[in-house]
């Protein structure tokens, strides 16, 4: 395994992607170091649309300029990162325990169980996740948990599948049948013996997950259904940027660049990840 | 055609399964079903008449088959916000929808497809720098890529509007004019979704291509003679087309996905924008309209795609 992170990081794509990630998790955690409060208005007639590199009266510097309560939006921009990567991360991590123990369980019960399960991923495949996701978010009031259950629940079925059918094919080699004529229990085959040699394909989904979590709770909170203002998030920094794209478009652009960016680094190193620990790619 | 009435057969259960979820949902939400459906501001004896209606004074099985025989006869309520039957207002809009949607489909697939070729025949530089732009492409989320050609395009050049589906003088136009004014209106909408939809399709037509390119029928139609050109049409996209066709079944709900926060941002009159104005104002009839409307036509689109599958695939049939 060591020997395999070893020439992952040797892989351009993966470098690059890891890094970028480990700066903006670095860059959220110590948000409080990085940057002023991301909430406080000062005076917001002399301080607010000021462009990037500005200094405002009081003497602040800007980097990303300010917005229309005269905040600092490259302050929001990285308490946006505590929330947009917090939310991306647990929601994946939701999708995970869900999707795991839907393709263990189908891969390795035979019968009713297994034909209820894949019949239950492949209808929650077909629906629109976005019109699911605003159902939700309708029915209950928006909040930053709500979106984490939400994203979560409904992005394990790519991961359930994948791992029923790692799980099948396992369930068939030497070392199950052996451990099952030793008398092993069914639940701790599957746990012990089976589960940790199909995890690869759950790491892969997990990185390109990520990406698309990270996305939707911007998307839901662009449209004001998911991370309430003033708590800031990307997808409400980018909608409050939204009315005032002619006379102030840094406030739009900052953290839309910013969610691109993180984006485009999970699913680096998502590729990264499928080339290297698919064997079926390796050839 | 047995596979197909499966297929359509499963789509139908699809269907039947989000009215049921939705069922449920309703069911185990906070707050009064009844209350929902009539707004905050109805008066008691409306609230206590709709909990009739509903049937919410009767035993949970009943409710639920009243549901369903309410959605199948399309009687879905009237629109809290505006008043109108939820039936009328989708039927007016998704035909808009299908068009935003099914053009996008068709460029992005054609668009991706040529990328993705050219990045699997080419390789070195080229297909690194295509790499770097359709990964972007990829990343980048519908509607801030959308805000931002709104600020280049209208607000900047002032070349394209950003709202809706025609102009307000669109009645007092010549055919031309207005056949103009529609595509200058379709413009950003469409090339947003289909930027961000070519990313998709081309990493993926890459990869299959790559998949294909090195088996051991493509070597031999090379040691036939057969020109470059048509073993890379012929031996090797032909083939590498066949998971392409299943994954444009696959991104159909994705698609509709992104439709939906596109159709917010330009206002464009579709399902999605419906949709989205409705869960802000809790508009739940039309909520739930709006839903089973998108699921119907992903099922639609799904059963397309498996037609152009089989097409392209006698294995299939």
């Amino acid at each position: 395994m060591r020997g395999d992170a070893g020439r992952l990081l040797r892989d351009r794509r993966a470098a690059l992607g890891a890094a970028v990630l480990g700066l903006a998790v670095l860059a959220a955690v110590l948000a409080p170091m990085l940057a002023g409060d991301p909430i406080a208005q000062g005076d917001v007639v002399a301080t607010r649309f000021l462009p990037p590199l500005a200094t405002d009266p009081l003497g602040a510097f800007h980097l990303l300029g300010t917005d229309r309560f005269g905040r600092d939006v490259w302050a929001r921009l990285i308490y946006g990162a505590r929330v947009s990567l917090g939310v991306g991360v647990l929601a994946v991590l939701l999708s995970v325990v869900v999707g795991v123990a839907v393709g263990a369980v189908a891969g390795y019960w035979r019968g009713w169980t297994r034909v209820a399960l894949l019949g239950f991923t492949d209808f929650a495949l077909a629906l629109p996740r976005v019109v699911l996701l605003l159902l939700l978010a309708s029915l209950w009031q928006p909040s930053a948990l709500l979106v984490i259950v939400v994203l979560g629940l409904t992005g394990w079925m790519a991961i359930a599948r994948l791992v029923y059918a790692e799980v099948r094919a396992l369930a068939g080699r030497p070392f199950v049948e052996s451990a099952v004529g030793l008398g092993v229990a069914g639940p701790r085959i599957l746990v012990r013996h089976i589960l940790p040699n199909a995890l690869t394909p759950v790491i892969i989904a997990a990185a390109l997950g990520l990406a698309n979590a990270i996305l939707l709770e911007a998307g839901l909170s662009f449209l004001g259904l998911g991370v309430q203002p003033p708590t800031p998030s990307w997808g409400n920094l980018i909608a409050s940027g939204r009315d005032t794209l002619v006379n102030a478009p840094w406030v739009a652009a900052a953290p839309g660049v910013a969610l691109v960016v993180v984006v485009v680094a999970a699913t680096l190193l998502g590729d990264a990840l499928r080339d290297r620990l698919d064997p079926r790619r390796n050839g | 055609m047995l596979p197909l009435l499966r297929r359509a057969l499963a789509g139908l259960g699809v269907v039947f399964g989000v009215v049921t979820l939705m069922f449920a949902l309703i069911r185990v939400a906070p707050g009064d079903p009844a209350l929902l459906l009539v707004g905050p501001s109805a008066p008691p004896a409306q609230v206590a008449a709709q909990r009739h209606a509903l049937g919410l004074d009767r035993p949970l099985p009943e409710q639920y088959a009243a549901w369903l025989g309410r959605f199948v006869r399309g009687d879905w309520g009237t629109s809290i916000a505006t008043g109108r039957p939820v039936r009328a207002m989708l039927a007016q809009a998704w035909p808009a929808t299908v068009r935003l949607v099914g053009i996008s489909l068709v460029l992005s697939y054609l668009l991706g497809i040529a990328v993705g070729v050219i990045q699997a025949v080419r390789g070195g530089r080229l297909d690194t720098v295509l790499s770097v732009a359709t990964v972007t492409l990829f990343a980048l989320p519908g509607y801030w890529l959308g805000l931002m050609l709104v600020m280049l395009f209208t607000y900047r050049l002032r070349w394209l509007p950003a709202f809706g589906a025609a102009g307000f003088d669109a009645d007092f136009l010549s055919p031309t004019a207005r056949a103009a004014d529609r595509l200058r209106h379709l413009a950003l909408p469409l090339a947003t979704l289909t930027l961000v939809g070519v990313g998709g399709t081309a990493r993926y037509v890459r990869g299959a291509m790559l998949d294909v390119i090195g088996a051991p029928y493509v070597t031999v139609a090379r040691a036939k003679g057969l020109g470059e050109t048509r073993v890379t049409l012929r031996h090797v996209l032909r083939n590498a087309l066949i998971p392409v066709l299943t994954l444009l079944g696959l991104s159909l709900p994705a698609l509709f996905s992104g439709a939906v926060f596109i159709e917010a941002i330009f206002a464009w009159p579709g399902v999605g924008r419906i949709l989205v104005e409705a869960v802000q104002a809790r508009d739940y009839p039309v909520v739930m309209g709006a839903t089973a409307v998108s699921a119907v036509l992903v099922v639609l689109g799904n059963l397309l795609a498996e037609l152009l599958a089989s097409w392209a695939d006698p294995r299939l049939r």
